[in-house]
């Protein structure tokens, strides 16, 4: 124990915020995705520390396993592996330190000011995924319903959009000053 | 037990790293980094909120918060979808993912 915090929350959390500024830091992207990956893995496992087994695990599928396969793809298709970033930062950079650096102050100060310091936290939620399942079966089955039609209109829409166009231009189109 | 207030720490933290890459970075898709880094600081808090709360006052199942979390992770796969299929339609036509460069969208 560690200022009344446990080592296995001071560890998750040293590698959760480590691999969220690695993201942040390196040169090359793909190291960005991978330290990206890092953060990912260290939120499922506060999700595990507050007894949120479901939500962990989806964490674990949705965001390593697809979100972050995706940020992958994205890089490889538009840049090449191994090519750094010739420049990586805005011209702007120190106006969005301040920025962050800002809304985390406030953001600390109003934690550490609103909340009683020994919030008892109470007995552990005897939920399993049975319950869960039952409950996304009954009375959260619109929303469901409405996630549901979310990701298939999103992900046609991304195919879509990210779809080669035909290359005949319209006929009497200007070929306005692009290349 | 944690108490909530650390969670609450570490979401602020990795919520202002996401702000700050994607407020200072040059590319299009560490920009989009960034925003998922921002949406699961908000998970984060969702789920350290529900765990702390009362669980069986009100009407609900003491499930709200976790849906919510649920419901959102669902969400955030969408946004990330259509972000990155924007970003390389962008890529293919004007060979460039550099936001200072990206100055028209228009075919």
């Amino acid at each position: 124990m560690i200022f009344g915090l446990s080592i296995v929350f001071l560890l998750t959390a040293i590698l959760t915020v480590a691999g969220a500024v690695a993201a942040a830091l390196l040169k090359n992207l793909v190291h960005c995705a991978l330290s990206l990956t890092v953060t990912f893995a260290g939120l499922a496992l506060l999700y595990l520390q507050l007894d949120a087994q479901f939500a962990g695990f989806s964490q674990i599928l949705v965001y390593i396993g697809a979100v972050a396969i995706l940020v992958v793809f994205a890089i490889l298709l538009t840049r090449g592996a191994g090519v750094p970033e010739y420049r990586g930062y805005s011209t702007s950079w120190f106006l969005g330190l301040i920025i962050s650096a800002a809304v985390f102050a406030l953001l600390g100060w109003a934690v550490v000011k609103s909340l009683p310091v020994s919030a008892a936290a109470s007995e552990a939620p005897a939920i399993t995924v049975q319950s869960i399942g039952a409950a996304l079966m009954s009375s959260y089955v619109l929303p469901l319903e409405i996630v549901a039609v979310l990701l298939t209109v999103a992900l046609i829409g991304a195919v879509i959009v990210a779809m080669p166009e035909p290359r005949t231009p319209k006929p009497g189109a200007e070929q306005g000053g692009g290349k | 037990m944690t108490p909530l207030a650390a969670f609450l720490i570490v979401a602020a933290l990795v919520f202002a790293i996401g702000l700050a890459i994607s407020l200072t970075r040059r590319n299009a898709i560490l920009v989009l980094i960034g925003i998922e880094l921002m949406l699961n600081a908000a998970n984060l808090n969702l789920i350290a909120f529900w765990r702390f709360g009362p669980h069986t006052s009100g009407h609900g199942d003491g499930l709200t918060g976790m849906m919510f979390a649920i419901f959102s992770i669902a969400v955030a796969a969408a946004e990330a979808a259509v972000g990155l299929g924007l970003v390389i339609a962008y890529h293919r036509h004007s060979k460039t993912t550099d936001l200072d460069a990206m100055t028209r969208v228009k075919g």
